[in-house]
């Protein structure tokens, strides 16, 4: 208890500046939280949109971006006509932008595609998808920020269309984008007889090594890889990820840092204090202790203002109408787990050599000059 | 100072039937390189619960005998013993720091921040004293010393007297048999220093610690067992105060 008191004391002794890094701490980790958490969801809302009902993904090999992918129709027609596919719905991405919104996300679908089918249809209804080649169907998310009921017309990208029908999605993606039909999509985004990727549900699922080397040997420009290796390997989500890391940790070294600097300060402004316990008989790993258990508590301090601030900031972020369908706010426990664990080894690590230095400490020279 | 016998110090021993608690034996002490040397062969011992002044000008070599004997440093040459354990760097010195030596500085050398009682419990900590023991032995302490009543109070809220009192509470918590005060009345007024000192003596007794005292003051160096006299880091003449 009088060791945790000697901690605390001294952590309250200079309050502005256990303060101020505390406060580096915290930010850093709500920066963490925030960017990681957001682009995650991000990743996990696209991959969910793309393995929506299916095993796997077909698309256009070596392409950075599957908006970039070219799947001939030809390719879809015989891909849907192999005995062991239950189906294949081609998906044309396409992205544009209207007066207040940026980004608004098209995905050119065929009537028969499970997002159709498994929508919960707010308005309209699924039957007249596809039947007029400039009606569209809209997220429910979409039909807000368009401000578009059945039957209005809404202007997308250079095009107006009429709304055939709203859903309410999960997918935040696919709530706050527009569904065309697939032959519309390839006209308006000028890709005809093409789609982007070709998503597959297997009759047996232990097809899957099979259908890939199938597709392999008769389509050298196309790759198949099951919803799990698409996660790992598509090369968008790997560097968004990596970003995302790269960004936090970047601030976290800068919140390190902060704490590195008020332990120095904290151990070079009480060397005399430090000698006295010397004189009292703590030894070395009780001084260093004592000085771990300073940044400890910084460190736990600010990893938990920095949870609720980066929770704030995800919800804030979220209420933003331009950024509708685009956030998703579960913060996942692991990114939680990362953040802390990162949070007090960045603690542990800023007060390596205040602790060495403070286990140096000589009483007899502290001492001598007073 | 005609009175204090000339002969080495080890003759006194046979004059004291207690066994001796400190030694040391031809002990040097320089720094930088041997630019300055503080110590020049110095033996010196002290018997179970002697009171024991050690006087001289300032620079002598006082204060550094009384680290060299407390193990806060470590002789450049020279063997110091307590209770017959040679001192040495590691473990073993840190368990007789912790266990048979307290220590009072001239100035209180608190804890800013903590109340009086976090102070004194700060040695009880280090070794690992449980916390009911501790507490009992800082009761019994605070009586002894008058602070009973200000227990619970910061540090800055006590006077002078008071801190240094709170510093020999502090120095006696793990039972110390030997107890190195360096000046520890010489920040205090004239009045509350004789108090601190009867006080000093009174503990000594009454705990049957050894006192090595180092003090430029000649009135309480003559209430102690013996006197010892440095000059140029070498102990010049050791005996009783008065003939």
């Amino acid at each position: 208890m009088i060791f945790l008191k000697l901690i605390l004391t001294n952590l309250s002794r200079h309050r502005v500046r256990t303060g101020i890094s505390i406060a580096g701490i915290a930010f850093s980790v709500a920066a963490m939280l925030t960017v990681v958490t957001i682009l995650q969801g991000a990743v996990a809302m696209f991959s969910g949109l793309l393995s929506a009902d299916s095993h796997i993904i077909v698309f256009e090999k070596d392409v950075s971006d599957l908006f970039f992918s070219s799947v001939p129709d030809s390719a879809v027609q015989q891909i849907q006509a192999m005995p062991m596919v239950a189906h294949a719905d081609p998906v044309l991405f396409g992205i544009v932008s209207s007066s207040d919104h940026p980004i608004i996300t098209c995905f050119g679908l065929t009537p028969a595609d499970s997002r159709i089918h498994n929508a919960s249809w707010i308005a309209g209804t699924r039957a007249n998808f596809g039947k007029n080649t400039k009606g569209v169907v809209l997220g429910q998310r979409a039909a807000d920020f368009l401000h578009a009921h059945l039957g209005s017309s809404v202007a997308i990208g250079h095009g107006t269309f009429t709304v055939v029908g709203i859903v309410h999605l999960k997918n935040g993606f696919e709530d706050g984008g527009v569904f065309m039909p697939l032959k519309t999509a390839q006209d308006f985004f000028h890709k005809p007889g093409e789609s982007s990727v070709l998503t597959v549900k297997l009759k047996n699922r232990n097809d899957q090594a099979a259908f890939k080397n199938l597709i392999r040997e008769q389509y050298p420009n196309l790759i198949a890889l099951k919803d799990q290796e698409f996660d790992r390997s598509y090369s968008q989500f790997k560097i968004l990820k990596a970003t995302a890391w790269a960004v936090g940790l970047c601030g976290l070294l800068l919140g390190g840092l902060g704490v590195a600097n008020t332990m120095i300060m904290s151990v070079f402004t009480r060397i005399r204090e430090i000698a006295i316990l010397r004189v009292n008989g703590f030894s070395n790993t009780q001084i260093a202790a004592m000085v771990f258990g300073e940044s400890g508590i910084v460190s736990i301090i600010g990893a938990v203002s920095g949870l609720l601030i980066g929770a704030a900031c995800i919800f804030l972020l979220k209420m933003v109408p331009a950024l509708h369908g685009y956030i998703d706010s579960r913060i996942q426990p692991l990114v939680v787990a990362a953040v802390v664990v990162l949070a007090l080894l960045t603690g542990i690590a800023g007060a390596l050599y205040p602790a060495a230095y403070a286990m140096r400490i000589r009483a007899v020279e502290a001492l001598r000059f007073e | 100072m005609s009175s204090l016998s000339r002969s080495p110090d080890t003759t006194l021993a046979a004059a004291a039937p207690s066994p001796v608690v400190v030694r040391a034996d031809d002990v040097f002490k320089s720094y930088d390189a041997g630019a300055i040397r503080v110590l020049n062969g110095v033996d010196f011992s002290a018997h179970a619960g002697q009171t024991i002044a050690l006087c001289g000008p300032s620079g002598c070599g006082k204060s550094t005998l009384l680290h060299l004997l407390g193990g806060l440093d470590e002789p450049t040459a020279g063997r110091i013993f307590i209770h017959g354990a040679q001192l040495q760097r590691g473990r073993s010195t840190l368990n007789i720091l912790r266990h048979q030596i307290g220590f009072v500085f001239q100035l209180h050398n608190l804890i800013p921040g903590l109340t009086l009682e976090e102070n004194c419990m700060v040695p009880a900590v280090a070794a690992g004293t449980p916390r009911d023991t501790a507490r009992a032995r800082l009761h019994h302490l605070a009586e002894r010393t008058g602070l009973s009543h200000r227990i619970n109070q910061r540090i800055q809220k006590l006077s002078g007297g008071e801190r240094q009192r709170t510093a020999l509470c502090r120095a006696l918590m793990n039972k110390p048999g030997i107890l190195l005060a360096d000046e520890p009345t010489g920040s205090l007024d004239e009045h509350t220093s004789a108090q601190i000192f009867n006080l000093l003596l009174e503990l000594a007794e009454t705990e049957g610690i050894t006192l090595i005292m180092a003090t430029h003051d000649r009135a309480i160096a003559g209430k102690c067992d013996r006197l010892v006299e440095m000059r140029d880091g070498k102990v010049v003449e050791s005996g009783l105060p008065h003939a």
